[in-house]
């Protein structure tokens, strides 16, 4: 039967591709790669890449990067989340930071450049008058060497999915009624949230955080807008050295590839230790048993931060949106001197085509994760077992650095001789889509009332008939946030659309990402601010879908 | 039209981890109520789902569930023909109340849109087809929730604490209202229960679990 193969499929779909990548990286960064006349075992690639100038700074940022950005999205997190008392504001940051989550890494980062650079918006409304400055200063911020731009662009990403993997934690440990306890014994609410809840809820979002560590030190587009470039990160090396003319260099790029593994190793294996310390303070601090010092320091940095990172992102997307529109703007000028609409009309014969293949790839690869994610729930409700084990393969491709397996998979397509055309690009785009889709879907799955399945049984319906006219119908709601969460994913993809589509295929993600080194900001504005609204499409429909189709349903109106 | 069935319960037995939770020998009749009484944790839920198809796989159970003399133990749930009413009357929250009557009708009944009708009249709910079940009253849904059930043509019915979440006014009626459609029906049913006057509206043997 089909539905006992999904979660069988799952699995292979996920991993295979991850060792055969990992496997075919390994090979050649030891000189093994017959198709490029490597035959023998060789450290050669090694000891080319450790010559490298500025290596070791590349391991460097990329391994700074990922625990700095990390531990500060975590950190902004929890705070808020000590301080939520639901006041509006509360509600309202809320309300806000869900939607950065659909924002694409590149948009967000393209826009956090224009804020920040020594042109950008922040510089041009504190001058002249606060800085004195009459032309944009000559100061490297964005992408700067110590890679803080690339860590804050990071950070304003990673709060949402952060804050959204805890908030989904959050009622499993019932935190209203465990600080309403620690209140009665004397806690002020912030401290009593970070003392009885934030130890307890880091433990079921510990896979998310380790994610973003993954992510945070091996990102590859973030890292070309908004990282150092001299050297740049080791990711960025690695796709530099690996689409040079020159073979050869692939040895080295493989060798790269291994390395950044290991990097992404070694900062997991150094937040494991700070993990470990940290629970030692914190369990001094909560046993000392203090009730009221520095609540208020607590509370205060748990509004403002978030608020700023939240503000930061919003304004660097309406940044982008002026520059799309400027026509010629002088420096001090807070705003342009003119509209206009002339790098749109220019750049919208050129965004038709990417726009469909970003579309095209986006939709199968979501329609073909949802299926799956679907196919191995169903199995598993049906069954009645909890492949709970099975639960962290779904983070392999979110913790094993796309760029280690990636140029490995690139290999073993090459030598199989398939050639670089959408279905690859979909394929690959799988590996990323299935774990959001699976996990933001099983959610609702599993919290699904099963006096809902056994009632349409008892009712005399068939299995089949239970999943196509009650659980499907009344799973739309999540089913379709799930599916624009596996769009937005998709769309931001840059380093599988670019490798497995040899540079071929273009979506408006690689499109934009390539602008970055142009500098053109009106064009990059365009571009940008479509790839940074195309997600919205997709979470449009998923809202509006259901309301309309359950218009005359108020059961169906909030979240079953 | 009724035709009488009966349910045997023979040597029932229900464990876990090797010790008995619930042990129950029991016949019912056409149109007669059992009823088994017992605080929770009991094993009265888990008589239930074991009658039902639910059993979790934790559990093991031993005996037979003959269902007019054919044994239904190995049935999965839908094929058992035994309906359940729950605790709450769970209307199909995307279905309208007629969608959700038609949802347990077997599939060859001839004219179900005049059976949704008439069902719907001799409820007190006339024209009430296209509601969402949403709007409607609490009785108003337990009311509903009793002729999906019944127009679900099941062979004997299990009866979960159907009216512990109803007020106390409402209670007596629907007790009143769902025994007299299930004499009618001639259906064999086990009521499951902690209050005593469910059991005494009942009017059947009772079977109380404490031990």
């Amino acid at each position: 039967m089909m539905l006992r193969l999904a979660p069988v499929l799952l699995v292979i779909l996920l991993v295979a591709p991850i060792l055969a990548g990992l496997v075919m990286a390994l090979l050649p960064a030891f000189g093994y790669l017959p198709a490029l006349g490597g035959e023998s075992p060789t450290l050669a690639p090694w000891r080319a890449l450790f010559a490298e100038p500025g290596i070791c700074r590349s391991v460097a940022v990329s391994l700074a990067s990922g625990l700095v950005a990390t531990a500060v999205s975590l950190a902004v997190v929890l705070l808020y989340l000590a301080a939520v008392t639901g006041s509006r504001l509360d509600r309202w940051v809320r309300r806000l930071v869900s939607p950065l989550l659909s924002i694409p890494h590149a948009a967000a980062a393209f826009g956090l450049a224009f804020l920040i650079a020594p042109s950008g918006l922040i510089a041009r409304l504190a001058s002249p008058g606060l800085t004195g400055w009459e032309q944009p200063p000559d100061l490297l911020i964005v992408q700067d060497p110590w890679g803080l731009s690339l860590i804050a662009g990071l950070v304003i990403k990673e709060i949402p999915f952060l804050l959204l993997m805890s908030l989904a934690a959050l009622p499993q440990l019932d935190p209203e009624r465990r600080v309403a306890m620690a209140r009665s014994l004397g806690y002020r609410p912030t401290l009593a949230w970070w003392k009885v809840v934030a130890p307890s809820l880091y433990p079921l979002i510990r896979l998310p955080v380790f994610a973003v560590i993954a992510y945070a030190s091996s990102v590859v587009d973030v890292a070309m807008i908004l990282g150092p470039t001299l050297p740049p990160t080791l990711s960025v090396s690695i796709l530099a050295w690996f689409s040079d003319p020159d073979l050869d260099m692939r040895f080295m790029a493989s060798a790269g590839a291994i390395l950044q593994l290991g990097v992404t190793a070694t900062a997991l294996a150094i937040w494991w230790g700070l993990e470990r310390l940290v629970a030692r303070l914190m369990g001094g601090w909560i046993a000392r048993g203090g009730r009221r010092q520095g609540e208020t320091g607590l509370r205060i940095a748990g509004k403002l931060w978030i608020l700023l990172a939240t503000a930061i992102a919003f304004v660097g997307i309406g940044g982008l949106a002026i520059n799309s529109v400027a026509g010629f703007w002088r420096f001090p000028d807070a705003l342009p001197g003119s509209f206009t609409a002339s790098h749109w009309v220019q750049a919208l014969p050129s965004l038709a085509g990417p726009m469909a293949s970003t579309a095209l790839i986006a939709v199968v690869s979501t329609l073909l994760a949802t299926t799956l994610a679907l196919g191995a729930l169903e199995n598993e409700q049906r069954t009645g077992r909890h492949p709970s084990r099975a639960l962290w393969l779904l983070y392999l491709p979110l913790i094993v650095p796309q760029i280690a397996f990636l140029f490995g998979l690139v290999v073993v397509m090459e030598q199989l001789g398939t050639r670089p055309t959408h279905a690859l690009i979909v394929f690959g785009h799988l590996l990323f889509v299935l774990p959001y889709v699976f996990l933001s879907l099983s959610e609702a799955y599993r919290r699904f009332d099963p006096r809902w399945s056994q009632l349409a049984l008892t009712l005399g319906a068939t299995r089949n008939t239970l999943f196509w006219r009650v659980r499907l119908p009344m799973l739309l709601a999540p089913m379709l946030t799930a599916m624009a969460v596996g769009l937005a994913v998709s769309i931001g993809q840059y380093l599988p659309t670019q490798l497995l589509g040899a540079g071929r295929v273009t979506t408006v993600t690689t499109e934009a990402v390539s602008l970055a080194a142009g500098g053109n900001r009106r064009v990059i504005g365009v571009w940008a601010l479509v790839q940074a609204c195309l997600p919205l499409a997709g979470f449009i429909i998923a809202i509006g879908l259901p309301k309309l189709l359950w218009a005359n349903r108020r059961g169906m109106q909030g979240v079953p | 039209m009724t035709i009488p069935h009966r349910l045997d319960l023979r040597d029932i037995c229900i464990s876990l981890d090797g010790q008995a939770l619930v042990e129950l020998e029991a016949r019912i009749g056409p149109g007669e109520v059992l009823t088994v009484m017992g605080p929770s944790g009991s094993g009265k839920s888990t008589l239930l789902a074991y009658l039902a198809g639910f059993l979790a796989p934790t559990f093991r159970a031993t005996g037979q569930v003959r269902l007019d003399g054919r044994d239904i133990s190995a049935l999965p749930a839908e094929r058992r023909g035994i309906g359940l009413l729950f605790q709450d009357p769970l209307l199909f929250p995307h279905l309208s109340v007629a969608g959700n009557l038609r949802f347990g009708m077997p599939r060859a009944t001839p004219d179900k849109a005049a059976r949704v009708e008439q069902a719907l009249a001799n409820i007190g709910l006339a024209g009430f087809g296209d509601r969402d079940p949403a709007t409607l009253s609490g009785g108003q849904k337990a009311r509903v929730a009793l002729m999906r059930l019944l127009l679900s043509a099941p062979s004997a019915v299990l009866l979960d604490e159907p009216f512990s979440k109803l007020d106390t006014h409402l209670r007596h009626e629907m007790r009143q209202l769902v025994f007299d459609r299930l004499r009618e029906a001639g259906l064999p049913s086990l009521l499951v229960t902690h209050d005593r006057e469910d059991a005494e509206d009942a009017g059947g043997r009772i079977i109380d679990l404490a031990h």
